[in-house]
C-alpha cells in the first residue's frame, strides 16, 4: 500500500499552474543544482523529486504508521523520571521517517534539509495524518524549525537546523494554566544573566504537545513588570537531558493519544533569544501559529480522507435487507457528502498552501537581497491572500473532519460505536482539531476583517473570472447568486455599525465566504482535471454549500441588532 | 581497508497478490499480470549488508542481479537504500536458466569482480521457492556458507558470527571469510528508501537504458560517474556456454497443475476452555504452531 500512489487527488495538486512559480522561487532558479547531488536540476526534475519522496512517505504511512495506529492509541506514551517515553509504535514510526531522511523537508539544503515547498510538506502531513492523526503532530512539529530558519541568528540556525533534519523533535511551548487562547497572559519568566551571557527560563507550561522534545521554542516574559504581549520574547531551548525541563505529567486525553500532551516545569533552563526582544508574541508566535494552522489543515484533511475510506469500505461490505447498504439513498448521500467535504477541504488546503509558499519564498529571498518592486508587490499580495485563507482553512477543514468522523460512525451503525472499527478512534482524534492552534471561534475573529475589508469578495470575483469547462457554467451562475447573497449580508451587518452585532454574525459571514470559495475551487479543479476526479464533488459540494449560504442569508436578513439580546446569558 | 559485500538480488513477479489471471492457460506464470518487485528475502539480505557496511570502514555494498533490462530497477532500489552500485547480468543467453545455470552465471560474474569478502542473498525467491541458488553459488566459488541467517552478530578477524533461524529454534555459528550467507524472511525488514539517495540515484542507468532513453546524456553521466550501473552480457564473463541458459538447465517442467484447496475434514468445537485447550495441545503436538 502507498498513501501517495493510491490517491490521485493529492498528486493532482502538484500539477497546479502556480507550481512553476513556487518551484522556481524556492529553488532560486536551481542555483544549487551543481552544489548538492540531490538538488533538483529543473522544474520537471523538481516535481519528479517531490513525487519520489512523497512515495517514500506514502509507503511508510501505509505500511508502518497506519498499522501502528491502533496499538499506539491503546498504549499511549508514559512518563518515567520526568521524561516522556513514546508508545512502541510511535517510536517505530519516527525511526522509519528518520531512516528515510525526510525530516527537515522544507529546510534549506545547507542545513541538511530537502528544500521542498510547503505544498509538499502539507501533502506529507496529510498522508501521515490519514495513517494516524496523533502521530501527525510529531511529524508536523518540525514546522517549528521554520521560525528558527526565518528569524534566528546564523549561529542558532547552524546549531539547531541540522538537528531537526536528523529527526530531533520540536515543541512549541506557548500555553500556560492561565494563558490558553489569551497568550498575552503568559507568565513563564525569562531572566538574562549578564555574567553568563545566557537567558534562563523559569515557570510552568501546560498542554504542550510533544513537550519533551529535544528542541523547544518557548514564549516567555522577558520584560519585568510588563503584563501584556509586548513583554514577551521568543526563545529556543535545548532540552538536554540535564533535568532543567521536567515533565510533571502527561494529560489523559479523549483522542490523539499517541501524541504526548505535557505539563512542564522549567527550572533555570538555559535558552537563546530568537530575533528581537518583545517581538515574541506579536511577530514570531503569529508566524509560528500560521504555519501550525496549515499543519492542522493537513491533519484534518488526512483524517477526513481516512473517514471517507472507512465509510466507503464498510458501506460496500455491509449487507442489510438483501443488499449492500451503499445502495440505499440515505447511506450513499452520507458517503458522497463526506467525499465532497473532503475534496472541498483539500482544495482549500492546497490553495492556501500555494499562497503561503510564494510569500514565504519571497520572505527568504528578502533575507538575502532587496526585492524588486514587482516582487515586493507580489510578496504583499500573496501574503495578504495567505492571511485571509489560513483562518477559514483551519476552521473548515477541522469542522469537516469532525462532521465526517461523525457520519463515518453513522454509516457503520452499531458496529461503529464499538472499539472494533477504526472510525471510533477517528472520531475521538478529530475532536481536538477545532480547538487547538486557535479554536474555530478564534479563526472567525482572524477571518472577519477579510469579510469587512472585502478581501474575500475580491478573491471570489477573481475565481469567477477564471476559465471553466462549459458544462459548469450553470454552477457559476448559482455561485454568482450566492456571492450576491453574501455581499448583501455583509452590507446589512456592516450597516448596523455595531461591533458586538458584527461579532455575533461573524461566523455566518465567514462561513458564507468559505462555502463560495471552496465551491469555486472545486469547479476550477474539475475544469483542469482530465481524470474526472472532482466533477461529482464539485456538484455535491455546491448543493451543500448553496443551502448553507441561503440559510445564513435568511438568518441575517430577518435578524435585527436588538435580537442579539435574547442570546445573552449572564 | 576495502571490504566488498555483494548482495544477490532478483526481480520477481509479485506472487503475494495473485489475481485470477496470474497463470496462463498453459500453466506458466503470466508475468504481465503481476507487478515486478524486489524479492522480499533479498531485501532482508540487503538490510544485513547495509548494517555491516555501517560498521566496517571502507566497506562497499554492490548488487548483482541477473535478469532482463528492467531488472536494473532492483539495483536502483538498492542504491536508494544505501548500496554503492550494482551489476546487471543480462542477455538472451541467460534465458531459461534453472537454479543450476543461474548459479553458474552468477558465480562467473562474481569471479570477474575480483576480491569479494562476503556474499549475502535472500534464502529463496518467491517465484521459485527453491532456496538453491545461494548454496550453489557458494559451492561453485568454493566459499563456505551459512544459510537461514536472521542476523549477522559479529565480524572480527575475518570470522563472521551469524544467528540462524531454524525450524525449532536458533543456532549461532561462526565461519571464515570469504563466505556466502542466505538470509531468512524473519530477519529485520529492509530500511526505507532514503530521500536524498533516491534523488541522487534516480537517474542511475545501465548502458542499455541510456540507449533506450535516446537522450544525449553522455556529459551528464561522465561528470556523475556514480550514476553508471554496470551491465554485463555473456561476453563480459568467462564462461562455458553449455552451462548457461536452457542448455545448462537440467530441470525440465513436465506439467503444471492448478491446485485448488478444498476442505476435506473439519472439526467443530464449542467455545469451552477445555476444547480450546485440547485444540492448542493438539496443534503444538503436531507442530502446526509453536
Amino acid at each position: 500500500m502507498n498513501f501517495f500512489n493510491d490517491n490521485p487527488t493529492i498528486k493532482f495538486q502538484l500539477s497546479h499552474p502556480l507550481m512553476q512559480k513556487i518551484v522556481t522561487l524556492k529553488e532560486r532558479n536551481f542555483a544549487e543544482k551543481d552544489k548538492y547531488d540531490y538538488a533538483s536540476r529543473d522544474f520537471e526534475d523538481a516535481i519528479d523529486n517531490y513525487e519520489k519522496v512523497l512515495e517514500i512517505i506514502g509507503e511508510i504511512s501505509a505500511d508502518i504508521i497506519a498499522p501502528n495506529a491502533e496499538s499506539v492509541d491503546h498504549e499511549g506514551p508514559q512518563v518515567e523520571n520526568s521524561r516522556v517515553i513514546y508508545a512502541r509504535g510511535t517510536q517505530e514510526n519516527h525511526d522509519a521517517l528518520i531512516q528515510a531522511g525526510v525530516y527537515g523537508i522544507t529546510l534549506p539544503r545547507q542545513y541538511g534539509g530537502l528544500n521542498f515547498p510547503f505544498v509538499v510538506y502539507v501533502m506529507s502531513g496529510e498522508m501521515v495524518a490519514r495513517a494516524d492523526a496523533g502521530f501527525a503532530n510529531i511529524w508536523g512539529l518540525q514546522d517549528c524549525a521554520e521560525t528558527i530558519s526565518e528569524f534566528a541568528s546564523d549561529e542558532i540556525k547552524a546549531e539547531y537546523l541540522p538537528r531537526v533534519c536528523e529527526g530531533q523533535t520540536c515543541s512549541m511551548d506557548l500555553t500556560e494554566p492561565d494563558a490558553g487562547s489569551d497568550l498575552q497572559a503568559v507568565q513563564l519568566k525569562a531572566t538574562y544573566n549578564e555574567k553568563d551571557g545566557v537567558w534562563y527560563l523559569n515557570g510552568v507550561k501546560r498542554f504542550i504537545t510533544n513537550g519533551d522534545a529535544q528542541i523547544k521554542l518557548v514564549l516567555a516574559r522577558s520584560e519585568d513588570g510588563t503584563n501584556d504581549g509586548r513583554g514577551l520574547s521568543y526563545f529556543v531551548a535545548d532540552n538536554k537531558h540535564d533535568h532543567t525541563v521536567l515533565v510533571r505529567r502527561i494529560e489523559n486525553k479523549l483522542g490523539i493519544k499517541g501524541s504526548p500532551t505535557c505539563e512542564l516545569v522549567f527550572n533555570n533552563t538555559p535558552a537563546k533569544l530568537v530575533g528581537t526582544r518583545r517581538m515574541g508574541l506579536i511577530k514570531y508566535v503569529m508566524s509560528l501559529m500560521n504555519g501550525a494552522r496549515l499543519g492542522i489543515g493537513a491533519q484534518s484533511v488526512g483524517l477526513s480522507a481516512a473517514t471517507y475510506n472507512e465509510a466507503l469500505a464498510y458501506a460496500r461490505d455491509r449487507r442489510q435487507f438483501g443488499k449492500a447498504i451503499i445502495e440505499f439513498p440515505a447511506v450513499y448521500e452520507m458517503v458522497s457528502v463526506i467525499k465532497a467535504k473532503l475534496d472541498a477541504s483539500r482544495a482549500l488546503l492546497y490553495e492556501t498552501t500555494r499562497f503561503v509558499d510564494i510569500y514565504k519564498a519571497y520572505e527568504a529571498i528578502e533575507n538575502e537581497r532587496k526585492l524588486e518592486a514587482d516582487e515586493k508587490a507580489e510578496y504583499k499580495e500573496y501574503s495578504r491572500l495567505a492571511d485571509a485563507l489560513t483562518p477559514i482553512l483551519k476552521m473548515f477543514t477541522s469542522e469537516y473532519a469532525n462532521q465526517n468522523a461523525y457520519d463515518c460512525i453513522q454509516v457503520h451503525g452499531g458496529s461503529g460505536f464499538m472499539k472494533d472499527y477504526a472510525c471510533e478512534r477517528l472520531y475521538r482524534d478529530a475532536r481536538i482539531m477545532t480547538i487547538y492552534e486557535g479554536t474555530s471561534q478564534l479563526q472567525v475573529v482572524a477571518a472577519i476583517r477579510h469579510v469587512t475589508t472585502g478581501n474575500y469578495l475580491k478573491q471570489i470575483r477573481d475565481y469567477d473570472a477564471q476559465p471553466i469547462k462549459p458544462e459548469f457554467s450553470s454552477f457559476r451562475k448559482r455561485l454568482q447568486i450566492m456571492t450576491n447573497l453574501y455581499a448583501n449580508a455583509v452590507a446589512r451587518v456592516n450597516e448596523a455599525k455595531n461591533q458586538e452585532y458584527l461579532d455575533f454574525q461573524a461566523r455566518r459571514l465567514v462561513e458564507m465566504a468559505g462555502h463560495i470559495v471552496m465551491s469555486y475551487l472545486l469547479i476550477i479543479d474539475a475544469s483542469r482535471d482530465t481524470e474526472d476526479l472532482f466533477r461529482k464533488s464539485a456538484e455535491v459540494y455546491l448543493n451543500y454549500g448553496e443551502v448553507e449560504v441561503r440559510r445564513h442569508a435568511a438568518f441575517i436578513k430577518t435578524f435585527n441588532v436588538e435580537n442579539v439580546d435574547i442570546y445573552k446569558v449572564q | 581497508m576495502s571490504f566488498k559485500i555483494v548482495v544477490l538480488a532478483k526481480q520477481v513477479p509479485d506472487t503475494r497478490n495473485v489475481g485470477k489471471d496470474a497463470m496462463k492457460a498453459d500453466g506458466t506464470v503470466n508475468r504481465a499480470a503481476l507487478s515486478a518487485i524486489y524479492n522480499p528475502e533479498d531485501l532482508n539480505a540487503l538490510e544485513q549488508a547495509l548494517r555491516l557496511k555501517s560498521k566496517i570502514e571502507g566497506a562497499t555494498v554492490h548488487i548483482l542481479s541477473m535478469g532482463p533490462a528492467r531488472a536494473a530497477e532492483i539495483i536502483r532500489e538498492s542504491m536508494y537504500r544505501g548500496a554503492d552500485g550494482g551489476y546487471l547480468l543480462s542477455g538472451r543467453e541467460f534465458a531459461g536458466s534453472d537454479t543450476l545455470a543461474t548459479s553458474y552465471a552468477l558465480a562467473c560474474a562474481i569471479r570477474k569482480m575480483g576480491k569479494v569478502d562476503l556474499i549475502i542473498c535472500g534464502r529463496q525467491a518467491i517465484d521459485g521457492d527453491t532456496a538453491q541458488v545461494g548454496p550453489q553459488v557458494a559451492e561453485k566459488l568454493g566459499f563456505p556458507q551459512i544459510t537461514y541467517a536472521e542476523e549477522i552478530l559479529d565480524l572480527t578477524d575475518n570470522k563472521i558470527t551469524v544467528k540462524r533461524r531454524l525450524e525449532r529454534g536458533v543456532e549461532v555459528v561462526k565461519g571464515p571469510l570469504p563466505m556466502l550467507i542466505t538470509v531468512n524472511g524473519s530477519a529485520p525488514e529492509c530500511r526505507p528508501r532514503h530521500a536524498k539517495l533516491t534523488m541522487k540515484y534516480k537517474h542511475a542507468a545501465t548502458p542499455s537504458e541510456k540507449q533506450e532513453a535516446g537522450n544525449d546524456y553522455t556529459d551528464f553521466y561522465d561528470t556523475h560517474p556514480y550514476l553508471n550501473i554496470t551491465e554485463w552480457g555473456v561476453n563480459d564473463i568467462e564462461h562455458d556456454i553449455q552451462w548457461l541458459g536452457l542448455s545448462g538447465s537440467p530441470t525440465k517442467v513436465k506439467q503444471i497443475e492448478n491446485v485448488v484447496f478444498t476442505a476435506k475434514e473439519s472439526k467443530r468445537l464449542t467455545a469451552s476452555d477445555f476444547e480450546i485447550e485440547s485444540l492448542m495441545k493438539e496443534l503444538i503436538a503436531n507442530h502446526t504452531i509453536g
